[in-house]
């Protein structure tokens, strides 16, 4: 098979030492915060409560790929949207869904935002401007061109991130919403993290293109490659594409190169990836790389992130006892809800 | 009082909802500029403007889309399908997003899709669909069929005031052949109640759409020799009107089933198996359809008219019902 390490550059060379543009030191940390939150609450999840057999069906994680969601929506404004995808939990987190209320949702309960009547990240909320999202990959990227037109059509300074992966935008779906949004200059920044693997089919049975943010062009709109593991990186790029959205100049493409560290859901091994790919990019891991970092910078010591760490260990506990005591739904709860 | 036809009403619906309430546009293919294929939007963007009257890329998945997106952040959309055969691009975005939204997340999708189908003009395969059944078999959309131009007009307004996403199916043969006089007053049809449109005791037809008036006519036939066709308008198929169908089979004791879909998986199934399953006892004679036979919908004359359900195969079916 021919390995790839696409456009990842080697931790020497880490780019964000170079870096001439940060986030303010407090969103820096909060990054950092949301990043190890996520890694956490995902471990949990993936690591304890489905091989404890408490969270049912598949699970979904984006384990090497946070800094994704993370690096695009830590400046978004409360009213602006996001689509988040099956990896995208921090999208969720920045956008203020409750710990409980997530862990309640995985394990099927009523207290969850589906109350159990879906599993995952499959939820949304419109108080908390998420857009719930299908298992038909790139639905929701029409479904954002016509968030954006909503907010043209009532002149709001509002913009939405709609996330999905390389494999998505196979989908006819993806390019009829991307073209539309392209059309109707949509303010939506279109963010692909470029995992390299659609569950076990590799990008080069995906597209016969080298990079996803080369089918920008064939609708006309800009489309931008970044370290999808640099999480600063990731937040550069979208703080621009979001300023081009406000700006009424259109969507942007993002390709966020990344990998995916597990296998696509918890009962795929992942046989079929080179161990040595999981070995090169266990080294760019993006919140190891963005401790150091801000060790270097001087931003943190290596006691605060320790700090921080059982911070976030002890909410997830506190919200975990919370959710597992949580009722299940009524089965008659089975027939309600399809309609006003 | 002038008399409007069923495509006026169907125009005239949308135009009174835009004036009523600024949330709702219209978008789909050739709808602005041109006015929509079958000029149903015509008007509109001279009235409304290009903010509310929305000419699209050919991209029925990416039409329903927005329209799902615009109506999540409460804007209530009335997407077109420039023919309703063109809705099967879209599906899964109906079926699996808009459908959906409620059931998983409590999410309203204050969505309408409209679209001409039906057959009857040499529209072939691809132009003269009946397409409802693929919808009525999803729980949380909502699928309305009128046939008259009252309720052409009173069905879209409550179809966008509603919460649920509710596709629209208005039947082109229809269009200019109906007419009738109507309120000037605000008015709508609710969806889900059925209508009589002719009372009768001896046999009771149950159709919607374009099929109503085959019913009708063929009632005419029939009261000629004495047989009296009570003719049941279903006008909703999503949720339908359960009580007028077992009232009127239990006021006649045998019904046709009648429509212009295809038969296997054609609303008559349903219906007939509601009647055996509440109104068994009330039944003097076998249910039967009458449908379209299991083939797509053919171009040349001969072939679609033989296609088509008929005056004379209501009649015939009526006749045996009468003397069983």
């Amino acid at each position: 098979m021919n390995v790839k390490t696409v456009n990842s550059p080697p931790l020497a060379s880490n780019p964000s030492g170079q870096r001439s543009l940060f986030p303010p030191v407090e969103t820096q940390i909060r990054i950092l915060y949301y990043l190890k939150l996520t890694r956490e609450l995902e471990d949990r999840i993936e690591r304890k409560l489905y091989r404890q057999g408490k969270v049912l069906g598949g699970v979904y994680v984006g384990r090497g790929q946070e800094a994704i969601a993370v690096g695009s929506c830590v400046d978004l404004r409360p009213d602006d949207v996001v689509c988040p995808s099956h990896r995208d939990m921090g999208a969720y987190l920045i956008k203020g869904m409750d710990l409980r209320t997530i862990l309640a949702q995985y394990l099927g309960r009523k207290t969850g935002p589906t109350k159990g009547k879906d599993g995952n990240l499959h939820f949304g909320s419109l108080d908390h401007n998420l857009i719930a999202f299908i298992s038909m990959l790139g639905d929701s990227v029409p479904v954002a061109a016509g968030i954006g037109l909503s907010f043209k059509m009532r002149g709001q300074d509002r913009v939405v991130i709609c996330p999905f992966g390389d494999g998505a935008t196979s989908r006819g779906d993806w390019h009829e919403g991307t073209n539309m949004a392209a059309v109707f200059k949509c303010p939506v920044v279109y963010l692909c993290n470029n995992n390299q693997y659609a569950y076990s089919t590799p990008l080069e049975r995906q597209m016969a293109v080298e990079n996803v943010a080369d089918r920008a062009s064939a609708y006309g709109i800009p489309g931008e490659i970044v370290d999808g593991n640099d999480v600063l990186a990731v937040w550069e790029a979208s703080k621009r594409a979001i300023e081009r959205a406000r700006g009424g100049e259109g969507p942007t493409l993002i390709e966020c190169k990344t990998f995916r560290m597990t296998g696509h859901s918890a009962h795929d091994d992942a046989g079929y990836v080179p161990a040595e790919l999981f070995e090169i990019w266990e080294e760019k891991c993006p919140i190891r790389r963005l401790e150091r970092d801000l060790i270097q910078r001087e931003i943190m010591t290596a006691a605060a992130i320790e700090e921080m760490q059982k911070g976030i260990n002890a909410e997830i506990d506190a919200a975990l006892a919370i959710a597992e005591q949580d009722p299940y739904p009524d089965p008659e709860d089975c027939i309600t809800g399809v309609y006003e | 009082m002038a008399v409007t036809t069923y495509l006026e009403a169907i125009r005239q619906g949308i135009w009174e909802e835009m004036e009523r309430d600024e949330n709702v546009f219209v978008l789909g293919e050739d709808v602005g500029i041109y006015g929509g294929a079958f000029q149903v939007t015509a008007g509109m963007l001279g009235k409304f403007g290009e903010q509310r009257v929305i000419d699209t890329p050919i991209s029925e998945s990416g039409i329903v889309g927005a329209a799902i997106g615009a109506a999540l952040m409460g804007m209530r959309p009335v997407a077109e399908m420039q023919f309703a055969d063109f809705i099967s691009c879209g599906f899964d975005q109906i079926t699996n997003f808009a459908a959906k939204c409620r059931y998983r997340w409590g999410a309203a999708v204050p969505l309408v899709i409209r679209g001409p189908s039906g057959g009857g003009i040499h529209g072939g395969p691809f132009h003269s669909q009946n397409p409802e059944m693929y919808f009525v078999h999803t729980p949380g959309l909502k699928v309305v069929c009128p046939s008259t131009a009252y309720d052409a007009k009173g069905l879209i307004k409550s179809a966008i005031r509603d919460n649920d996403p509710v596709l629209y199916f208005e039947h082109k043969f229809l269009y200019r052949r109906i007419k009738e006089e109507l309120p000037t007053e605000d008015f709508t049809v609710p969806i889900g109640k059925a209508i009589v449109r002719r009372k009768g005791t001896d046999v009771s037809v149950i159709t919607y759409g374009a099929m109503v008036y085959i019913a009708l006519d063929a009632a005419k036939e029939l009261e000629k020799e004495g047989i009296d066709l009570e003719v049941l308008d279903l006008r909703s198929l999503l949720p339908f009107d359960r009580e007028a169908v077992l009232e009127t089979v239990k006021k006649t004791s045998k019904v046709i089933l009648l429509h212009e879909d295809t038969r296997i998986g054609g609303f008559a199934g349903e219906l007939a198996a509601v009647i055996s399953e509440e109104a068994f006892d009330h039944l003097d004679g076998p249910i039967r359809r009458i449908t379209a036979p299991d083939t797509p919908v053919p171009y040349s004359p001969p072939l679609e008219e033989y296609f088509l359900p008929k005056i004379s195969d209501v009649v015939r079916v009526a006749r045996e019902l009468y003397r069983y």
